[in-house]
């Protein structure tokens, strides 16, 4: 086994005339929860795509697991939840995890074990012998999820997999992803829930327009911390001098500014600078940069809609 | 192998819930009882009448070869219908998505959506050409002609069809892969009334022609060959016209070629599904 469960290198995708994936690079590690955002159209399915096989990379390679894409191989320990959730609708969630897992070589008594204890961990138990077709949404992406667990995968890809839940179903899931982090099992998530990303992800990829244009370690990020100033004067002499602590992010208004810093350790040091270039300081807030803010900020004003 | 019977079990298992097939029995149910009764009445009108035995047997052989027209015209409607959206229908949905990203080949995918369809439609088929000629047998005491023949040439026409109706299905949408597999039909159907019209009225071009078009549409010469077996000599010299007619028999190389152009369009789904975009 590899450092690496996903490793594509330069992987590019054209339908027709229309570049849907344009030299995608990315890796994921063991045990990474990793997330893939993007705005509608940005080719973030279509990557999901190539790395499962269901297309075929007009250019670029890359392996899976340490096998390369496209191969049968590659796919032996990969589980996926598609977005849209669409099964066999006349199965019952315990026939479809159960042909689910034959699909992966899996008989007997170890199958039907697995298939009871994935249904109660995803709350499905007392719908188990219902029909699909007459499931919420909701239900149909845990049995889903299910589905795509059956065969205990090292590699999970999970394309919007909260987009149909209540809060307590997303809970679960974000539980059950945290369960599998654990393990060591790597989760590809494709999610436009930033919040649920931010909370879950490790790592995040930002994808504009077919490309990687962006990668972020969450919680760790260099520059995601910002502080808030309201203080008079905010002249240019003042904003020089502020500087020297880090970048300006925004002038929010004429008494209010916002500053890039390494962390929260320099806001004592910001404070007594203020006062003594005589500065009256009348508010002084630090915050982490919100994933929405870094999604805003990397996409730019022509991906906002509108 | 494994993934091609399991994927084959889960067709079999959906298809078997299909509103599609519950038509198809309703319409089996339906035919079985009227031929079961018209051949009753027939029956007991050529014994009080009372016809001479080679009468009666005739009248028996062309009930039993419109019972079998019939029952090979539905299972056709069927191998044609059940599996149009096989493929097409689980690309459009999405169903398809989860089904290839697992560790399984796209030619198993569709071997074992043919192997499961092959075995409803062929069992349909047997259940309602069973019941013909369990009807005629049981009001008649009339035992069809080389029914051990016909009837596997009847199955090859079969899952000639249906093996068109999946290799459409891989590239074609749901509605237009339907079309197209019933527009094979049609043509081939018309190509044998142009071959039986050309020989009945000693039009070489006319029956030249039949026989091209079942060249490149070989399900109709499979019925033809069938029903050729079926009739005892003294209605294949009435040379009738039309879907019974003997007045052109298919050579039996039209039986392997029919068979060839099974296994060749099996291929080519194999094939083309190998590279469809999901």
């Amino acid at each position: 086994m590899t450092d690496r469960v996903i490793d594509a290198r330069g992987l590019r995708k054209y339908f027709g005339e229309t570049l849907a994936v344009d030299d995608l690079s990315l890796t994921v590690g063991p045990g990474e929860i990793f997330g893939f955002l993007g705005p509608n159209g940005a080719g973030k399915t279509t990557s999901i795509k190539m790395l499962l096989s269901l297309v075929s990379p007009d250019a670029g390679e890359g392996e899976v697991l340490g096998m390369p894409i496209g191969s049968r191989a590659s796919r032996t320990r990969v589980g996926f939840l598609p977005e849209h959730c669409r099964f066999h609708d006349s199965l019952t969630a315990r026939e479809l995890v159960r042909f689910h897992g034959r699909l992966h070589g899996m008989r007997g008594q170890p199958l039907e074990t697995r298939i009871d204890q994935l249904l109660s961990r995803v709350d499905l138990l007392d719908a188990a012998d219902r029909p699909l077709r007459g499931y919420s949404k909701g239900m149909l992406q845990r049995a889903g999820l299910a589905q795509a667990l059956v065969h205990d995968p090292l590699l999970v890809f999970l394309d919007e997999p909260t987009s149909g839940l209540d809060p307590l179903g997303r809970l679960l899931v974000r539980d059950i992803l945290s369960e599998l982090r654990s393990r060591g099992v790597s989760v590809f998530l494709n999610s436009h829930l930033l919040g649920e990303v931010e909370t879950t992800c490790d790592r995040v990829a930002f994808v504009k327009q077919g490309r990687v244009v962006h990668h972020l370690t969450l919680g760790a990020a260099p520059s995601s911390f910002e502080i808030e100033i309201r203080a008079v004067p905010l002249d240019a002499r003042v904003l020089e001098g502020l500087a020297q602590f880090g970048a300006i992010a925004a002038r929010q208004a004429i008494d209010c500014v916002r500053l890039r810093v390494a962390g929260d350790a320099v806001l004592p040091e910001v404070s007594r600078w203020l006062v003594t270039q005589g500065v009256q300081l009348y508010e002084l807030k630090g915050r982490r940069k919100s994933l929405e803010e870094w999604f805003v900020d990397v996409m730019g004003d022509d991906q906002r809609p509108g | 192998m494994r993934s091609i019977l399991t994927i084959a079990h889960l067709t079999l298992y959906d298809a078997r819930r299909r509103k599609i097939l519950g038509a198809a029995a309703l319409c089996a149910a339906v035919f079985l009882t009227v031929f079961t009764t018209a051949i009753a009445f027939a029956t007991r009108e050529l014994i009080e009448r009372p016809a001479p035995f080679l009468e009666r047997q005739a009248a028996f052989a062309v009930f039993s070869i419109l019972g079998l027209y019939a029952a090979n015209f539905l299972s056709v409607l069927l191998s044609a219908l059940l599996p149009v959206d096989a493929l097409s229908g689980e690309i459009d949905s999405g169903v398809m998505q989860t089904l290839a990203s697992k560790p399984v080949r796209r030619s198993e995918i569709v071997l074992g959506k043919w192997l499961g369809y092959g075995v409803v439609i062929v069992g349909y088929f047997l259940v309602v050409a069973g019941g013909v000629l369990l009807a005629i047998r049981l009001a008649a005491g009339y035992v069809a002609l080389n029914f051990a023949v016909a009837l596997p040439l009847m199955v090859l026409e079969l899952l000639l069809m249906l093996s068109v109706s999946i290799a459409g299905g891989t590239r074609l949408g749901t509605v237009t892969n339907g079309i197209a597999t019933i527009g094979f039909y049609g043509v081939a159907f018309i190509g044998g009334w142009v071959e039986q019209f050309g020989a009945l009225s000693g039009l070489h071009s006319a029956r030249t022609v039949g026989i091209a078009v079942s060249l490149l549409s070989p399900p109709d010469t499979l019925w033809r060959l069938s029903a050729y077996y079926l009739q005892p000599d003294i209605v294949r010299t009435l040379g009738n016209g039309g879907p019974f007619s003997a007045a052109s028999v298919p050579s039996s190389m039209m039986v392997w070629w029919a068979l060839g152009f099974t296994v060749l369009t099996v291929c080519a789904a194999v094939y083309s599904f190998r590279d469809r975009q999901l």
